[in-house]
């Protein structure tokens, strides 16, 4: 049996794991990351780049199909209609996956980080047994990196199989399936969802909430409830699922019933072949109990603003932590902030504004307050709004189709911007403007006085914010 | 119906063990959250632990007398619901003691509980847009590495924004927004606006919670004095020179104390406890002299017992024994408790006089000042004599001003007279 020692252990190599990893590298602390599957983790392995590689491609074969159909469309027509190879597909998206997962276990050798794969078993919160019998390597470590990240929560009473699927295998299914029932209309459930239905699939989305997407506002989710309405996705709000029956022909029958439903009041009941479960995801922290660390009532590990557990020397990033959202720039800034932190430099995680997209068709984007958001907080609030439809870079890419529009909302009495919500095709690149923006603690003035560039879906930033000050140019 | 098992709480900093005073309660006995349970002693204070559940006590561990490491488990309990003591997760136990040290109120110092400080400053970390000082990420990060609150820091900015240039100026000291008056070699010194809270908690709780107690409950009243030490500093310098091998070297302490051992048995009303809710006053013939003594951790008062029955050596020796221990932090709860009158030096922070406050429930203390050589009239002469001055306080409601100023008069005739002290 091996015994190795480092200065810095990382449990996990993913957005959040493997950047913590890597600046520790670079600040020449020894390093050794442990990583039970790819290095990548559930971003780049199994969920926001395979999902986005899935959402490019139904975007295509969605216009293709059009082009198809509406010969003519654009003045291009194509002879017959687009097929589609689901298997040729998914292995299309896997050289992406595996084109970042060889650069990232490149990333971590040139900063020499040493990646050991294996699924580390915890003796203590700062000793690892990585493997069995005399192949095991012990590490033992000054300090301690929890990157353990997330997993899909599973219903218990529909328990994942070949036909209950989570996003994992949403994104490897080598046939398209006729039908798909998502169970959670959130936004892992609807970007997965859309995906489907623009690749063929009929979509039923089973949802508890009175609406899909309810952390967002009526608003911002109007243009997405339109595109699904005008795309024949079925939606149920207000219901439960109850259970599924697998059918004898391969397919799969679930149960769902109104959430105000009666005990004993028979249930609905819509075939599929495969349902689909994104309820959420919860922290993969079952393993930390060895380690002595505090766990919130969920299973969040308690950090403080430093990342810094209950354990000296302990630290945890990204979605095993409690804190900061479950997004994976959160878990990356946080593993580089500990990194830092483990060498002596000052960094607390103290963001203004985080930025969340959704990448439905529209997407939707939001950073900072929404207008409510900010009245509640108790901020004297205007707001103004600029429609894609006005912007011509966005009608020339057919962008203006999803009705979407960017929402800005400042101070009445200082003009600073306390948040920028947009809803639109093509739009999340826009975030980046509006996210620095905020952290810098710009004014409206600030943007209206930055000359965006012509034409450019960026001009929207620039209307929207003259908009809140009362004169848009363009927009009456 | 579970079992619930209690560890003895952290019950102070620095505490790893208690000495049981008394269990309030036995086996059988049901008791309610908060209801004290036990009664434990530290060296620090004599504390009060309440029931963390609602129960049945099945078990207690330890009697009077016994000392508890903390972290043992002390009592258990027959509680509804699953209770903890099958519980393979330590957490919520945890808690429990977290909550039931900071429950403790008054007499318990509750530690200031590292683990429990991440846990709130998690939720919800992300501030919102618009709270917080308007600067960007790298003035933030500048400002942190160098310990500045930018709350602080006046922003020349849109909207107070904090740019590079006013955290420049802020380091560099000249306030913002300053005006252009400006002398030549003008003062580098800067408005401070910052502010550190400390919280009163542990020992220095203690400290605050008695001299309240003593404060607002006894009638003080001082006296002072001054006495011509010549004779004594001749006396001093004769023992130091000749001293036993071993024997340490004599302050005026010892000489003091040994004059309180003669003046105290002439007015024992002096030497005595007045338990005033009782209302009784309980005079010792012992005489058990506390001796004030700061250290890093604040105000002790470690014990020299039973001075009447020591020499001068010995009550030097002993002196230095039990400050130097508590000074290290080593005294034991009975090196700092037990008696019966305390002497308050400051050394060479003497100054002219103080008025000392009652070690609670004696009745009288006695400050000494350092020793000057000063110009005093002698037969109609003015000549050099080296003076000390004496400041007390009594408890007016036992000693009346007669009895207090007469053995304040009779220690100076000791002190004055040295021999005296040793017939």
């Amino acid at each position: 049996m091996e015994t190795k020692k480092c200065q810095v252990l990382v449990i996990g190599a993913g957005p959040g794991g493997y950047v913590a990893a890597i600046r520790s590298g670079q600040l020449g602390l020894s390093t050794i990351i442990v990583e039970g599957e790819k290095a990548g983790g559930t971003c780049l392995i199994r969920g926001c780049i395979p999902s986005k590689a899935l959402i490019h491609a139904a975007h295509r074969f969605h216009a293709l199909a059009k082009h198809s159909k509406d010969a003519g469309h654009m003045g291009i027509s194509i002879p017959g209609p687009a097929e589609l190879n689901m298997a040729n597909m998914i292995s299309w998206k896997e050289g992406i996956v595996n084109k970042l997962n060889g650069g990232v276990e490149h990333l971590l050798k040139a900063a020499g980080a040493e990646l050991i794969n294996g699924w580390a078993e915890f003796q203590d919160a700062k000793t690892v047994k990585i493997g069995k019998g005399k192949d095991a390597i012990i590490i033992q470590a000054e300090h301690v990196i929890l990157a353990n990240g997330s997993v899909p929560i599973e219903l218990p009473f529909m328990p994942f199989s070949d036909n209950v699927i989570s996003s994992r295998e949403a994104l490897n299914l080598q046939e398209l399936p006729e039908h798909v029932v998502v169970v959670g209309g959130g936004y892992i459930g609807l970007e997965l969802g859309i995906t489907y239905k623009m690749l063929g699939s009929e979509v039923t989305i089973v949802e508890a909430m009175d609406s899909v997407l309810p952390i967002f506002d009526k608003e911002l989710r109007r243009p997405l409830e339109l595109f699904i309405k005008k795309n024949k996705i079925k939606v149920h709000t207000g219901v439960f699922a109850k259970g599924t029956e697998d059918l004898k022909d391969g397919k799969i029958k679930l149960f769902y019933a109104d959430k105000n439903a009666k005990d004993g009041a028979k249930f609905e009941e819509i075939i599929a072949d495969k349902v689909l479960v994104t309820v959420g995801r919860k922290p993969n922290s079952k393993s930390l109990a060895p380690t002595g660390v505090a766990l919130d009532e969920r299973g969040f590990v308690k950090v403080n603003q430093r990342c810094e557990t209950n354990m000296k020397g302990v630290y945890a990033i990204g979605d095993v932590c409690d804190s900061g959202e479950m997004l994976a720039h959160v878990a990356s800034f946080q593993g580089e902030m500990v990194a830092e932190i483990i060498s002596g430099k000052k960094r607390t995680y103290d963001p203004v504004a985080v930025p969340a997209i959704v990448f439905t068709e529209p997407e939707i984007v939001s950073v900072g307050l929404s207008p409510e958001q900010a009245k509640e907080a108790g901020h004297p609030v205007i707001v103004g709004k600029f429609p894609l439809g006005a912007n011509g870079r966005a009608l020339t890419q057919e962008a203006e189709k999803s009705a979407g529009f960017v929402r800005v909302c400042a101070r009445e009495d200082d003009h600073r911007i306390l948040g920028i919500q947009a809803v639109g095709t093509n739009i999340s690149e826009l975030v980046g403007e509006w996210t620095l923006a905020l952290e810098m603690g710009a004014l409206l003035e600030d943007i209206a006085g930055t000359i965006h560039a012509h034409p450019t879906m960026t001009e929207m930033t620039h209307e929207a914010v003259l908009a809140t000050l009362g004169h848009a140019i363009h927009s009456s | 119906m579970g079992i619930f098992a209690f560890k003895l709480p952290d019950i102070g900093e620095g505490v790893v063990e208690g000495e049981v005073v008394e269990w309030m309660v036995t086996a059988g006995d049901s008791v309610k959250e908060d209801e004290p349970i036990l009664s434990v002693m530290t060296d620090k204070a004599t504390v009060e632990i309440p029931s963390p559940v609602d129960g049945k006590v099945t078990k207690v561990i330890g009697e009077a007398g016994d000392k508890l490491p903390v972290g043992v488990v002390c009592i258990e309990f027959e509680v509804e619901g699953d209770g903890n003591a099958s519980a393979s997760k330590d957490e919520p136990k945890e808690e429990k003691v977290e909550k039931t040290a900071s429950k403790a109120k008054k007499q318990v110092a509750p530690k200031p509980a590292p683990a429990a400080a991440p846990k709130e400053a998690a939720q919800s970390v992300t501030k919102a847009a618009g709270t917080k000082a308007l600067a960007s990420p790298a003035v933030r990060q500048r400002a942190r590495e160098a310990n500045i609150d930018l709350e602080h820091v006046a922003g020349s900015g849109p909207a107070g924004r904090v740019s590079h240039a006013d955290l420049d100026k802020h380091i560099s000291g000249g306030a913002s927004g300053a005006s252009s008056w400006s002398p030549v070699g003008a003062s580098a010194k800067t408005e401070l606006n910052g502010t550190e809270e400390i919280k009163v908690i542990g020992l220095r709780r203690k400290i605050a919670d008695s001299m309240m107690d003593s404060y607002s409950s006894i009638a003080h009243f001082s006296y002072f004095e001054e006495v011509d030490i010549t004779a004594l500093e001749e006396l001093r310098q004769h023992l130091n020179a000749t001293r036993p091998e071993g024997a340490p070297k004599l302050t005026y302490l010892p000489f003091i104390m040994q004059a309180l051992v003669k003046a105290l048995r002439e007015n024992p009303e002096c030497n005595a406890l007045y338990d005033d809710e009782a209302n009784v006053v309980t005079r010792h013939q012992a005489i058990n002299l506390g001796i004030a003594t700061q250290t890093d951790r604040g105000l002790y008062v470690p014990v020299v017992k039973h001075v009447e029955a020591m020499d001068i050596w010995q009550s030097a020796s002993e002196m230095i024994r039990v400050t130097s221990a508590t000074r290290e932090g080593k005294a034991s709860a009975a090196e700092l408790s037990g008696s019966t009158f305390t002497i308050s030096s400051l050394g060479r922070l003497g100054g002219l006089g103080a008025t000392p406050i009652i070690n609670k429930p004696e009745v009288g203390i006695l400050g000494v000042h350092n020793a000057k050589e000063r110009a005093v009239v002698r037969n109609g002469q003015v000549v050099i004599r080296r003076m000390m001055n004496l400041s007390s306080s009594w408890d007016h409601r036992v000693v009346d001003g007669h009895d207090g100023a007469t053995l304040v008069q009779r220690v100076k005739t000791y002190l004055e007279n040295p021999a005296t002290i040793f017939m």
